[in-house]
């Protein structure tokens, strides 16, 4: 098994939350925004791993696997608001809504 | 008891504390007896200083009681401190009893208020203000309780606050007052800065030893005192306060114009009577405001129609008569005043309140009649207040003070012929408008059904006003009807008799006098009975005649000084600050809020509703922060 690099793996998981990031504040479709959230989160999972096999401790593996359920539910309950949002609006762009307007 | 004194005014200020504290929580029964018990516990604390006066005298100069010192700033160190001497006392005295009647007949005349606590509380406010007033030893710690009557009658009279009328009174008697107020201060800043002290009777013995008769300072000092009196005792030029402080319940009336309030300003004259000694120019102010005043206030009180508007104007003209008295140099005699006036106009309103219970809240003395068969409870108490303040010859206390104050009014080294024809037709008037609201109200055909009868806590006040009103004035008897002057003697340690050393033996001419102010007392009551009992038809003709009609409209606004002062003061005022609106000094506030306004709107637009915002301002601080971790 080839070691693996942890610049390589830092620098990776930083393009993948930029590019969470990045879709999140451009897409305006709600589905999207969630998947990019999902983006950033995994790549907050793969730092966990990096650091793991860096330092060859199972502590970055636990924390990952924290990190997935956490991912499971908070899925779960934005495919819930998104459907009510569908619901209300009849839209999935998120920024018809905006009634928090000061 | 004396090293006590200063549970006397401490009692009431505490009864307020409770009431104020408990914010109406307490049951209805509770929190009135707290209020009338804490002013009778008071009583009876003057009560004992009495006794122990009695038992050994003060001592000469009056007893202070330094409780502590206020501050201590560059020589300037007043204190906290109480002062008794027998003009102390005497008003103490006044004033404990006759509020604790007037909170004891609230106790069950507003029993149906549903700000029943907050009312005791202001009232135990007023009385604790009214006692610091009277006992203070110097003259920053008297402005304290000479504002705290101030602030309570403005909390009074606005007591049902919302009416627009009501709130209205309350800030014109605020404002009127207030007028007057400044005057004192600035005569109080005066005094300091000549003489060093603001300390009462040290402030009288410099002012005694260091000027002479008609210097500048002392006469700008009284004058100045004499403004904020005018101004708390309802004296032209600044009475059109209190008839409209008719606004308030009917026992805030009686306590204002009986035991508080109006009558500070006589005792803040007769308290600095040394000062005006030296001024006679103001003193002759004085007796002429007074004078001027008793009669206005007698020709504005024969045009109302409101039981409560005639009592108020005839307190003015009755504080007039005390002004008179200091005005000729008769100390004494304005103070035995002070208090007769202060047992039957009590009386009188606490009277008044029962026919206003008892006519479902009708004001209107037309309205009324015949009140002397179906409300006894009232008429009887009514008609002997009423018989003292025209000073019916010999059987009522009125006489003999009024008596007195028109002696010296005559006979005094001050006093002079037309100031007592002054006081003799304001006797005339007195008769002719209180036995005007006699036989109207009382006598004549019932026109309303009497709705409620008072019960004990009302009635027993009136019977002891009514007997303190009949012989209270038996303290002081005039040398030719059995000669006893317990009062001035009294007096004599505080204040100096009017005639000076050498009192002229009084010959026939007082008892003409005498003769003449019995006349005009029972012709006045006779006049009265003629036109307004039995309805005359010669006055019905002249009161529906033109110029009937234009003078009783003239004499129902007081003589017009509210429609003066709105043209000659409020309306120009008014003006002028509508042309200033924008000035100067103006426009830095209205910078500020610009400024500020600016700032809302520059935070409210990042409030842009739109989440991708918010997520993209998150962002660009967490990479902010991020930049100055790593870089520093």
């Amino acid at each position: 098994m080839v070691a693996i690099v942890p610049s390589y793996g830092i620098w990776l998981a930083g393009i993948l939350f930029a590019i969470g990031m990045a879709g999140l504040l451009v897409r305006r479709n709600i589905v999207f925004m969630l998947m990019c959230i999902e983006i950033m989160l995994n790549a907050a999972g793969l730092v966990f791993i990096v650091g793991g096999a860096r330092w060859g401790q199972a502590d970055g593996q636990v924390l990952f696997l924290l990190i997935l359920a956490l991912a499971a539910a908070e899925v779960a309950i934005g495919l819930a608001l998104i459907l009510l949002f569908h619901r209300r609006y009849q839209t999935l762009d998120a920024d018809a809504a905006s009634r928090m307007r000061g | 008891m004396l090293q006590y004194a200063w549970l006397v005014p401490a009692l009431p200020l505490t009864g307020f504390l409770v009431l104020a504290l408990t914010a109406s929580r307490l049951p209805k029964m509770v929190a009135g007896t707290i209020g009338t018990a804490s002013v009778g516990l008071s009583m009876l604390a003057v009560l004992a200083i009495w006794v122990q006066v009695g038992f050994s005298p003060l001592p000469t100069g009056g007893y202070t009681l330094v409780l502590w010192q206020w501050m201590n700033v560059g020589g300037f160190t007043p204190t906290i401190s109480l002062y008794v001497d027998h003009l102390a006392l005497i008003m103490m005295s006044v004033v404990t009893f006759v509020s604790f009647l007037i909170h004891l007949y609230s106790h069950e005349y507003m029993e149906d208020d549903a700000s029943y606590s907050r009312f005791f509380a202001y009232m135990n406010l007023f009385v604790g203000s009214m006692l610091i007033l009277v006992m203070a030893a110097n003259l920053l710690f008297f402005y304290v309780g000479w504002e705290g009557v101030g602030l309570c009658s403005y909390l009074l009279i606005g007591f049902w606050y919302d009416s627009a009328d009501f709130d209205r009174a309350a800030r014109k008697a605020f404002i009127v007052t207030r007028i007057g107020d400044t005057a004192m201060a600035i005569g109080f800043f005066l005094l300091f800065n000549a003489l060093g002290t603001l300390n009462i009777q040290e402030l009288m013995h410099r002012a005694a030893a260091s000027w002479t008769v008609g210097q500048g300072m002392a006469v700008a000092g009284a004058a100045l005192i004499l403004g904020g009196a005018v101004g708390k005792s309802a004296q032209f030029p600044l009475q059109v306060w209190l008839p409209d402080a008719m606004a308030g319940p009917t026992p805030v009336s009686a306590l204002i114009h009986a035991a508080t309030m109006v009558t500070a300003g006589v005792y803040i004259i007769a308290r600095t009577h040394v000062l005006f000694a030296l001024a006679p120019a103001i003193q002759l102010l004085v007796a002429i405001i007074g004078a001027l005043t008793l009669l206005i206030a007698g020709f504005s009180a024969l045009g109302q129609d409101d039981i409560k508007r005639i009592l108020a104007y005839s307190t003015i003209s009755q504080i007039g008569y005390m002004f008179l008295a200091l005005g000729v140099g008769a100390w004494a005699a304005a103070i035995f005043h002070l208090m007769t006036h202060a047992f039957f106009k009590a009386l009188l309103f606490l009277a008044a309140g029962v026919v206003i219970h008892a006519m479902d809240g009708e004001h209107d003395i037309f309205k009324m009649g015949g009140l002397r068969k179906t409300l006894k409870v009232a008429f009887w108490p009514f008609l002997i207040g009423s018989a003292a303040l025209t000073a019916l010859p010999l059987i009522t206390a009125g006489y003999y003070s009024k008596d007195l104050i028109l002696w010296e009014a005559w006979s005094s080294p001050q006093g002079a012929w037309w100031l007592w024809v002054m006081g003799i037709v304001g006797a005339l008037l007195t008769g002719l408008y209180i036995f005007r609201a006699v036989f109207v109200a009382f006598f004549g055909k019932p026109q309303r059904v009497v709705a409620h009868y008072p019960k004990g806590r009302v009635v027993i006040p009136l019977l002891v006003l009514s007997f303190l009103s009949i012989v209270g004035g038996f303290v002081e008897i005039p040398p030719n009807l059995g000669d006893i002057d317990a009062f001035t003697t009294f007096m004599a340690s505080v204040l100096p008799s009017a005639q000076g050393a050498a009192e002229p033996t009084p010959g026939l001419i007082l008892a003409w006098m005498q003769i003449a102010a019995g006349l005009v007392a029972l012709g006045s009551i006779a006049i009265a009975a003629f036109l307004f009992a039995r309805r005359a038809p010669l006055f019905n003709m002249l009161a529906r005649s033109r110029g009937g009609r234009a003078l009783k409209q003239f004499w129902a606004v007081g003589c017009g000084f509210d429609w003066v002062y709105l043209r000659a003061l409020k309306r120009p005022y008014r003006r002028l600050s509508w042309l200033d609106r924008n000035d100067i000094v103006d426009s830095f506030y209205t910078g500020v809020a610009a400024l500020t306004r600016g700032f809302y709107y520059m935070l409210s637009a990042t409030q842009t509703g739109r989440i991708r915002w918010y997520a993209a301002g998150i962002a660009a601080g967490m990479v902010t922060f991020l930049a100055l971790a790593v870089w520093k």
